[in-house]
């Protein structure tokens, strides 16, 4: 792995940005694979009334512990006889609900922040001293306290996941408004005398759009797993209704019994969590190839 | 030097400050009597009037404020509203586990993080590189707790490889203790193996375009030191902040690697204490968890300035 | 007159890009005699610096390199690595352009010259550090007991590019490749650092392969010119004979109106030329620089011409 300077290597000219990000995303088969994933899933969630073999909270007690492949019950059933398959549908929906619910909450409250932090010198270590304090509570503390005020639930479980990633989203939002701030376009405009809101507006968000979609995507699948993590804990959504990580907590109980019961619910967390992060990774890589060859 | 660390020190002040203040409203903030919540299950007038008094309920929120903060400075958190038990000892007897289970998953994740990490920059475009990044996205894809419970499912009552649950303290008994600890370790480790496998790769191959290692390949020294020597000194600099960050992250997998493997920690004081509504407890888990965070990230920050020359003598000069 | 020590006959290089294959340099050939300084002058983006990489197995796995490059008798082309690091530091040494970021910034400048005595010559900890005392004075490092124990931050660019120099020089090398020694550093800081190249040179020497497109610099130190345009050899001559008679009209177009040049180092740089070196997947038959040539004629964009009585072209100048 020898070194040199490549700087005296010319470069070829750049065609159509977003026609070459949508290219190279199709060049590659691991990202297609993990879109196919994510839109079997979110169809899964979205028509899951209509598509699901069995009500989600219907008890059978007649059918507990019923393998996966058992005619009905492709995935088996838990200890109360409830279909597998059809409460993993359901937990879906839970998973995807919080997920974008999470993220958009960091973003809406993040993505301002960032921009202002990265814009305004003088408000900058006022927002820093912001992230520092949000970052000392890690999610699950602020899950807790959020769950000793306000009771569990889904929405409180969401409200924490993206309380806790607004700092991520500052982060980012701010390096890359101090990068935009710095260019030419920009610099040209406040020359013009255009004002703060129109240059942030106009010209720095839709600039910083490509990493604010690419921490998005990266996000989503990290508040799914926690979402997983708080209902496994109880402190997000409440019995009967399904999400995946209260089908864990449940099968904990009867695991060696039925195995499948505690192992299919994992294995869908982390067939959503693994297609997201790659379709992140590869449409970080088609947007910005040099970052990611370096 | 000096002014660089007073800084520091300055913010994290201001840090722990508001974290403390949004804690004691946070207590405030609980629906209905706080007096009602604070007395749990014994709600009888006297006893009500007994807590007001005790935490002085009736008075301005700024002298609440004052007996809050200096109280907990010196060492006095309450008690618990179930069993009674003062917090710092419940604390006390808490914390050691959940230290040491962060200690070792930290061990665990810095050596195959760093290892996994330095492997995927050398072996550019190799398979060993394509194997260490599929392993870390998968690392960051599995739900760490749904790992622990497939490991005592197949490693433990299948095979009886670990112990599925329990803790012995390590002075009693070390073996049994490192025995009870390596299964929850490895699972809290994984995550966050990911994460610095992800960072060390990034920084490395940072490291190994620039000018100082081609400097360094001129002058004909040998792989080992190019990259162990001159790469990895300047990447480690880097992984070394991130890891301080990822400690929250650590603390909230912390508590579910212990709820699964029924250790007696930090965490199972945490999730028992919000489902007996102990306030108590709670306040003082949220208040300790910030000022750890708070305190050891500026310890990782001094650490680094300690690390890189740069930062160490700009200050003197 | 001694023989070669470094013979370089037609080296290409082509780098494997995600739009297709690209050629920067293109069947060059050198020779250096011993104690010979050969400067190596054109536009960014000629190859002159890919070439210089390339002479010691430098470039990254992207390239690939064909052709020979003899030190001494050794082939260095396709040697296996293990020869070619044995090699690196001792026999062949380099200074960079940017003393700014070529230290590393974690280790001292005197472990950091320490290193190569080490590994070359197998010196123990205190007598490499003691040499590295030597060397730093030798390259005019003032107080250099105290700056050997120095972070590469604490010294200003001109002390740095002299640690590099030290660096390079301490395994007493037969070739010694600068590339763009004094570019990045000030004007008064580069007549010490060609100072301190001119003195080695004399006291060691050693051979120098100088890549700049400073033609101060040229005139200042170098016996012989090799002209790079497009990744070829167009023109070479001894240094008076070409600031004098240039043959190729591109050497004629770089010199321009600087009948001077070379008088003070730094203060000529090459003439701007009409047009932009071009950007080759593949050298074309033809002379690369016809479009921009103002001696064109028919058979330049139709024949490649080769390098014959020291230039490459098929209308030199003064003919």
């Amino acid at each position: 792995m020898a070194v040199a300077d490549l700087s005296t290597i010319p470069s070829a000219p750049v065609t159509s940005r977003g026609r070459k990000v949508v290219r190279r995303m199709l060049r590659n088969p691991l990202a297609i694979a993990g879109i196919v994933v994510l839109a079997i899933a979110t169809a899964a969630a979205v028509f899951a009334p209509w598509l699901s073999p069995h009500e989600p909270t219907l008890t059978h007690l007649d059918r507990a512990f019923a393998p996966p492949g058992t005619a009905g019950h492709v995935l088996g059933s838990d200890d109360l006889g409830r279909d597998v398959l059809s409460r993993i549908m359901f937990g879906l929906r839970a998973s995807l609900h919080v997920g974008l619910l999470a993220v958009a909450t960091s973003l809406v409250v993040g993505v301002p922040l960032g921009l202002m932090a990265g814009y305004f010198r003088a408000i900058d270590a006022l927002i820093s001293r912001f992230t520092d304090l949000v970052l000392a509570f890690p999610f699950l503390i602020l899950a807790v306290g959020l769950a000793a005020i306000r009771g569990a639930s889904l929405g409180n479980a969401a409200i924490a996941i993206g309380i806790a990633q607004i700092p991520g989203v500052i982060r980012i939002v701010r390096s890359e408004t101090l990068r935009l701030k710095s260019l030419d376009f920009v610099a040209a405009a406040i020359v013009d005398g255009a004002g703060d809101a129109w240059v942030l507006g106009r010209h720095i968000l839709p600039n910083a759009a490509s990493v604010i979609i690419v921490q998005a995507t990266v996000a989503i699948p990290a508040a799914i797993l926690g979402e997983a993590v708080l209902s496994f804990l109880g402190l997000g959504i409440q019995p009967p209704a399904p999400s995946l990580g209260t089908m864990l907590s449940d099968a904990q109980q009867f695991a060696s019994r039925a195995p499948w019961a505690a192992v299919m619910p994992g294995v869908a967390i982390m067939l959503l969590t693994l297609a997201f992060n790659i379709v992140g990774d590869s449409l970080r890589d088609a947007l910005d190839p040099k970052a990611s060859r370096r | 030097m000096k002014r660089y660390l007073l800084g520091r020190l300055w913010q994290s002040l201001v840090t722990l400050l508001l974290a403390t203040i949004v804690v004691f409203l946070g207590v405030r903030a609980l629906p209905g009597d706080p007096a009602l919540a604070l007395a749990g299950e014994d709600r009888d007038p006297e006893s009500l009037r007994a807590i007001r008094e005790q935490y002085g309920l009736d008075d301005s929120l700024l002298v609440q404020f004052w007996q809050f903060v200096s109280h907990a400075a010196r060492g006095d958190l309450g008690s618990s509203i179930r069993t009674g038990e003062s917090v710092v000892s419940m604390l006390s007897s808490a914390l050691p586990v959940t230290i040491e289970l962060s200690a070792l998953a930290i061990l665990v994740a810095a050596v195959l993080g760093v290892g996994a990490g330095v492997i995927a920059a050398v072996r550019r475009g190799r398979p060993a590189e394509w194997a260490a990044n599929a392993l870390a996205l998968l690392g960051l894809s599995v739900p760490n707790f749904w790992l622990g419970l497939m490991a005592i499912l197949y490693l433990s009552v299948a095979l009886g490889l670990f112990p599925a649950s329990g803790f012995v303290p390590f002075f009693s008994d070390p073996i049994g203790n490192l025995h009870h600890l390596v299964l929850p370790a490895l699972i809290l480790g994984t995550g966050l193996a990911a994460v610095i496998m992800r960072q060390t790769r990034s920084s490395m191959l940072d490291a190994l375009s620039a000018d100082y290692i081609r400097t360094a390949e001129a002058k004909g020294l040998p792989p080992r030191a190019v990259i162990g020597r001159h790469a990895l000194r300047n990447s480690l600099i880097v992984v070394i902040t991130i890891v301080g960050l990822q400690l929250g992250a650590l603390i909230s997998g912390a508590v579910v690697t212990e709820r699964i493997f029924a250790l007696p920690g930090f965490g199972k004081l945490t999730v028992d204490a919000v489902f007996q509504r102990d306030y108590p407890v709670i306040q003082a888990v949220v208040l300790v968890t910030a000022t750890a965070y708070i305190v050891i990230n500026l310890l990782v920050d001094l650490l680094y300035s300690v690390i890189d020359p740069r930062i160490r003598v700009r200050g003197e000069a | 007159m001694t023989g070669s020590v470094l013979e370089v006959k037609d080296l290409s290089v082509t780098f494997r890009t995600e739009d297709g294959p690209l050629s920067a340099v293109d069947r060059v050939s050198l020779q250096v005699t011993d104690g010979e300084v050969l400067a190596i002058v054109g536009e960014s983006g000629c190859g002159k610096s890919v070439t210089a990489m390339s002479l010691a197995g430098l470039l990254p796995r992207t390239a690939t390199v064909e052709g020979s490059v003899m030190l001494d008798g050794v082939e260095l082309i396709g040697a296996d690595k293990r020869t070619l690091r044995s090699i690196r530091g001792r026999e062949v040494a380099y200074i960079f352009q940017e003393p700014m970021t070529s230290l590393n910034p974690v280790f001292t400048v005197g472990y950091q010259i320490s290193e190569v005595l080490r590994v070359h010559n197998g010196l123990s900890r205190q007598a490499a550090r003691k040499r590295a005392v030597e060397l730093l004075k030798l390259v005019g490092i003032p107080s250099a007991e105290r700056r050997v124990g120095d972070y590469p931050h604490q010294l200003s660019g001109g002390m740095r590019q002299r640690v590099m120099i030290a660096m390079a020089v301490a395994c007493d090398p037969k070739v010694l490749i600068a590339d763009e020694p004094t570019t990045a550093l000030d004007v008064t800081i580069q007549a010490g650092i060609l100072d301190v190249l001119r003195a080695l040179r004399e006291r060691l020497g050693t051979s120098v392969v100088l890549i700049t497109h400073d033609l101060g610099v040229v005139a200042d130190l170098a016996d012989r010119v090799a002209v790079m345009y497009a990744g070829r050899v167009v023109e070479t001559a001894e240094v008076h004979e070409l600031f004098a008679r240039p043959q190729h009209p591109y050497t004629a177009g770089l010199l321009g109106a600087s009948p001077s040049a070379g008088r003070h180092a730094g203060t000529h740089r090459l003439n701007e030329i009409p047009g932009l070196v071009p950007v080759l997947a593949q050298q074309p038959d033809a002379c690369t620089f016809a479009d921009r040539c103002p001696r064109a004629i028919d058979i330049c964009t139709t024949k490649q011409p080769v390098l014959a009585a020291g230039v490459a072209c098929w209308n030199p100048e003064g003919r």
